[in-house]
Parts: structure tokens; C-alpha cells; sequence
């Protein structure tokens, strides 16, 4: 497919869209006996693009449904541009949604699909083909105007999905894992068109995702999630370098889970002394996590067996055990091409870690998790 | 004994030919004896058309007015009945689907069990109900469309719910309602469109059973099809057959019909695909 940039960046402007302030105060979703949502709060600055980040149950989908008014909540405020729009039906809400599953209308075109939205806001029709016709210029399928769903791949049936969701010119765009369903190198271009797309248009925009590679690549900030709460919300830089809880730093990124002792506000592992991330905590047993490049392999330090040694690409993930029989995860450059059985050192590189208190006698899992 | 007739593997050529023969011969055989019976000149054995042209002779609309009463009324039962499918099962239907999943098997249950209960004991049911839309109705035929929209039910649920599981409804509607659309555009421009097959076979399986339908009308005092040709019968055995035959014939227009629905559809796609 050809690159749609230069025509999307004069039909972005033509398209006119103006982002608006989310706020989230205090959102509350139950299920039942199940609360979804536990006082959510959150702000969105216009234009900004925010991923809602989380494994599966965590409420991130829940949040986008309820801010669509698919949902409707339990208590809180959802405003948009001040407005409280949480007793708002979802068509009066102004918004965009593209979905997880394909939801193009499959007994219409591509351009009939993306007409939709203007018809139902009365457009009259030239005006309604023309800009139609734009938006699937947009995203790349100006020459699919005429196709159905069942004739266009996964990848072409979510961007004639985010042409109709962006048509309308809607305050706030709102994506539903709409790459799930695709492979992973349509997943990265349409990542990335959506990203850019995005940013042309300065449309205030919600992403909720269970990836956090494709969170950290297209976000201005990642709302980490978990059982219902706001875990921890920051750049991804922010996210990755400082997280603000265990959860976060083993959800986002690599971890090593170790066993170590804090003392003095200070995180000791195998005599090295790193600083804590988070809140203080008394001393005692805790369990460190330990991001895998910030341990090095080196001539001297602690003693370690290779266990394997995997290569992705730019870089070489390492896995060790040590001698108390723990393992860990190291990530280095491919120049270094520990084999299987080597006796290895390793130095940490003193980087601040996250810590969890630990019993004495619980069992740490000392695996890297992603 | 080879792999090809383990049990659930197709059937071989011959095979086949020979069930289908089989089958086939135990529906012609009736079909094909009603037409030649259409044609006997009495007791004689000589074939004539007078049972037929003696439908369209002048004396007809007289000698056969109870039966074409009986006709008008059965088509009125069927499109009354149809309404109520339409208007009562369809968008509940549509509305458990989309919002009240869970009760899904229980409206599944209700829309079964008149297939269970025998027509007689539906009558033994029915009977003092009509006692009351005797009162509200009046005694017109088309009032028995009521009784016929429980019994069409298990046929026009399983149609329409067949469709509603292989279409994403909930998707479609939840996108056409971030798209600005209320419920009754939904309904008419996103969901029907694409239920257009099931609603067009359980509307026509509908007046297919109601067309059939002898039990309910001849126990309840109606006069509809069925109970008009049993009445002619005894009379004019051959015009009773000729409109049996009909109905018959009829019925079976429908039912290819209904076959043809999904073709319908692939076809318009396929025409596209090649302007496009």
C-alpha cells in the first residue's frame, strides 16, 4: 500500500478536529458484587493521547466504555470540555470509537460505512461523499471507496473503522484494542498511522491496550490499571524508569524478581546497595525488582552459570543462575555471546529499584516476567 | 470394510443416489398421485381437464365462494400472523440479544415449548382465552392469528435467532451508536439489513405452517385453508386436491425462497467486487 502522509497531513487540517478535556472524577462501575471501577480520577489534557494500560480484568476497557457512555457508571463525574456527559446517551456524546472486533456494517461499503456518521448528523450528501471520500484518503484506502468489509483485510477494515470514527470530527477519539486482531506487522504500520494520524489532527485520544510495547510506542502517557484503580499514570519514560509500584515496574517492561534486604532506606542485593523507588518502607526482607539492562556482564562480581542466551536483533537477553540458584535476566549487546554452561559475572549497574516486602521464608520467582 | 464407510464419513456416488432416490420417491410418489387424481374423469379411468378448467368457469366464484373466503382468510392469518412476528418476536429478540443476554435461554424456552404441546391440548388451552377475544374481537377468522403466533414461534425463533448468533449485533449496534444513531435507526438501517434472511425465513416458514394449519381452526369454529378444503371434499374431491396441491405447491415456492435468500446476497457482493 502506498504512504497516504502528504494527502493526510492537507486532509487532517481539512477535517478540522479540536480535542477536548476528559476528566474522569471519581468514576465508580460495578457489575453486581464486582466493582469494575474503584474511584477512578483522571485528566486528559486536549489533543493528548492517553493509553489505558492493563492485563485482562484490570477495568481499562470498562473506563473507555463508560467515557463512550456504553456504560453507564455507578457514581462519579466523566466530563468533556467541563461538561458532565456520565447521564449523556453515547450518540449525543460526540465521540469517536473504533472497536476491538471489525464492526463495519457489512451490508455497506467502505464509503457508506464511513457516510454514516454524517448521515446521522444530517450532512447533505456531496458534502457527506466529499468528506467521506477524504477520510478514507486519510488512512490510505481512497480507492476502496467501493469495497465491503468481506473484501478488505483485517488491517484495511480497521482504518475504513478509524476514517468513520474521525469523519464526524468528534471531540474525543476513543480506540478499543482495535490492533488485536491483526499480525504484528500490521499491528506496528497501523500503530503508527493511527499515532501520526493523530497528532495531525490534535484529537484528544483514549488507546486502551493490554500491550505495553504498544502503549509505550504510541502514547503521550500510559494509565497503568489494575483491579478496577489508576495504578500509576506517566510518560512511558516515566513508567519504565521510576515505577510507582512493584505491579508497575514487573507489568511494564522486564523484571527480575530477588531477594534482597532494604537497610537504611537503601535496597541491599547480593552487597550492592541501590536506592529505593516509592514510597519508604521499613527495613527487612523485600523482594527487589531489577530491570535486566541494568545488569551488566562483567570480568569480575557476582558469580553466575548461563542458562540461554537469546538473540532479538539489536540486542541479547541472557538468562543466568546464580549460585544460591536463583535466576535472573540480563540484556546486553549482541557483541557478547555467552554460551549455554559459561561461568559468567555479573555487576549491577546500580540503577533505583522497586521494592516489595517479603516474609523471610516466602519463595521469590526470580524469572524475568514481561 | 475401508475408511470411506466408517460411520460419519461421507457416502459414496451410489450411495447417495440411492437415498436421494429413496427420499425423492417418498415425496413424488403422493405429489405426482394428487396431480394424476386432478386429471381422473370419475370412476372411469379416462383423464380430462374439466376439474381444472371448471375452476375458472363462470359458475366458479359461486360453486366455490366458501373456499375462496377460506383462502382470503387464510392469507389474512398469515399476514396478521407475520405481524406479530414482526412486531412482537423480532425486536425482543433483538433486545434480549443486545441487552438482556441473560435471560436468553429463558425466552429460547418459551419460544420452544408450543412445539411440544400437541395442537389439541393447545385447543383445550385456548379455549376459554377465546372466550374473552371473542368479546374484545368479535369472531373473525383472523382472530385465530393469535393462536397462530404461539405456534409459529419455535419456527420463526430458530430462524431469526440463527441469524442474530452469526451477525456481530452487538458490535454493529454499539458502533452505530457512537456514530450518533438512536435505537430506531439502528434497528432499521444497521440491524434489519443484516437479519434480512433470518426475518424473511421465519416470515415465510410463518405462513407456511399457517397455510398448513387445520388443528386450531376446525376445533376453534374458523374457517381458514384447511378446514375449507375438508369441507369441499366431500363434495368435490378433485377441486379439494387441486387446491391442496396449490397450498402445496405454494408452500414449497416459499421454502426455495428462503434457500435462496443467501445466494441473494453473496450474488450482489460478487457484482461489485467486479465494478469495483
Amino acid at each position: 500500500m502506498t504512504s497516504s502522509i502528504p494527502i493526510a497531513t492537507t486532509i487532517a487540517s481539512s477535517l478540522g478536529v479540536e480535542g477536548a478535556t476528559v476528566e474522569l472524577i471519581g468514576v465508580v462501575k460495578d457489575y453486581g458484587s464486582h466493582r469494575a471501577l474503584n474511584s477512578i480520577d483522571l485528566k486528559i489534557k486536549p489533543g493528548e493521547f492517553i493509553a489505558l494500560l492493563g492485563p485482562s480484568g484490570c477495568g481499562k476497557t470498562t473506563a473507555l466504555r463508560a467515557l463512550s457512555g456504553l456504560e453507564l457508571v455507578n457514581g462519579g463525574q466523566i466530563l468533556i470540555d467541563g461538561v458532565d456527559v456520565a447521564a449523556v446517551p453515547t450518540n449525543k456524546r460526540d465521540i469517536g470509537m473504533v472497536f476491538q472486533s471489525y464492526s463495519l456494517f457489512p451490508h455497506m461499503t467502505s464509503l457508506e460505512n464511513v457516510e454514516f456518521g454524517l448521515r446521522m448528523r444530517k450532512v447533505a450528501k456531496d458534502e457527506r461523499r466529499s468528506r467521506a471520500l477524504e477520510a478514507l484518503q486519510m488512512v490510505g484506502l481512497g480507492t476502496f471507496a467501493e469495497r465491503f468489509a468481506h473484501q478488505l483485510s483485517g488491517g484495511q477494515q480497521q482504518r475504513v473503522a478509524l476514517a468513520r470514527a474521525l469523519v464526524t470530527r468528534p471531540r474525543v477519539l476513543l480506540l478499543d484494542e482495535p490492533l488485536s486482531a491483526l499480525d504484528a506487522k500490521v499491528r506496528v504500520s497501523l500503530r503508527d498511522e493511527i499515532r501520526r494520524i493523530q497528532t495531525e489532527l490534535g484529537i484528544t485520544t483514549v488507546f486502551v491496550t493490554h500491550d505495553q510495547e504498544e502503549a509505550l510506542a504510541v502514547a503521550d502517557r500510559v494509565a497503568v490499571m489494575k483491579d478496577g484503580v489508576i495504578e500509576q499514570i506517566g510518560t512511558p519514560e516515566e513508567l519504565y524508569t521510576t515505577p510507582a509500584s512493584p505491579f508497575v515496574a514487573d507489568f511494564v517492561g522486564l523484571s527480575n524478581r530477588v531477594s534482597a534486604e532494604l537497610s537504611g532506606g537503601k535496597v541491599v542485593v547480593h552487597g550492592k546497595k541501590l536506592d529505593l523507588l516509592g514510597e519508604p518502607m521499613p527495613d527487612g526482607p523485600v523482594t527487589a525488582y531489577i530491570r535486566p539492562e541494568d545488569v551488566a556482564i562483567e570480568g569480575k562480581g557476582i558469580p553466575a552459570t548461563v542458562v540461554a542466551s537469546s538473540f532479538l536483533g539489536s540486542l541479547r537477553r541472557t538468562q543466568v543462575v546464580l549460585d544460591d540458584g536463583s535466576l535472573l535476566s540480563i540484556q546486553h549487546d549482541v557483541d557478547t555471546r555467552p554460551q549455554p554452561g559459561d561461568a559468567v559475572f555479573l555487576r549491577l549497574k546500580g540503577a533505583p529499584v522497586s521494592a516489595v516486602p517479603r516474609t523471610v521464608n516466602a519463595p521469590v520467582a526470580e524469572v524475568a516476567v514481561p | 470394510m475401508t475408511s470411506a464407510h466408517r460411520i460419519g464419513t461421507e457416502p459414496g456416488k451410489v450411495t447417495r443416489a440411492i437415498i436421494l432416490g429413496v427420499v425423492g420417491l417418498l415425496f413424488a410418489i403422493p405429489i405426482i398421485a394428487m396431480i394424476q387424481f386432478t386429471f381422473r374423469d370419475g370412476l372411469g379411468g379416462g383423464l380430462t381437464l374439466d376439474h381444472w378448467t371448471g375452476l375458472f368457469g363462470e359458475d366458479a366464484a359461486r360453486t366455490y365462494r366458501s373456499l375462496f373466503q377460506a383462502i382470503g382468510n387464510s392469507a389474512v392469518l398469515a399476514v396478521v400472523t407475520v405481524a406479530i412476528v414482526l412486531v412482537i418476536l423480532l425486536p425482543t429478540m433483538i433486545l434480549v440479544h443486545i441487552q438482556f443476554p441473560k435471560i436468553k435461554r429463558v425466552l429460547e424456552f418459551i419460544c420452544i415449548v408450543p412445539i411440544t404441546v400437541p395442537a389439541i391440548v393447545l385447543v383445550v388451552g385456548l379455549a376459554p382465552v377465546y372466550s374473552v377475544v371473542v368479546k374484545l374481537f368479535g369472531s373473525g377468522a383472523w382472530t385465530l392469528a393469535f393462536a397462530y403466533g404461539i405456534t409459529v414461534l419455535p419456527y420463526a425463533y430458530r430462524s431469526i435467532q440463527a441469524n442474530l448468533d452469526a451477525v456481530p449485533v452487538v458490535t454493529l449496534s454499539e458502533a452505530a451508536r457512537s456514530l450518533g444513531a438512536g435505537w430506531v435507526t439502528i434497528l432499521r438501517t444497521v440491524l434489519l439489513p443484516n437479519l434480512r434472511r433470518g426475518v424473511l425465513a421465519a416470515c415465510f416458514i410463518s405462513v407456511a405452517v399457517v397455510l398448513g394449519e387445520f388443528t386450531l381452526a376446525s376445533l376453534l369454529n374458523r374457517v381458514n385453508l384447511q378446514t375449507a378444503l375438508l369441507q369441499i371434499s366431500q363434495s368435490d374431491p378433485y377441486v379439494a386436491v387441486i387446491f391442496a396441491f396449490l397450498a402445496l405447491l405454494l408452500v414449497f415456492v416459499l421454502l426455495l425462497l428462503i434457500g435462496r435468500l443467501g445466494s441473494l446476497q453473496t450474488r450482489s457482493v460478487g457484482r461489485n467486487r467486479k465494478e469495483s
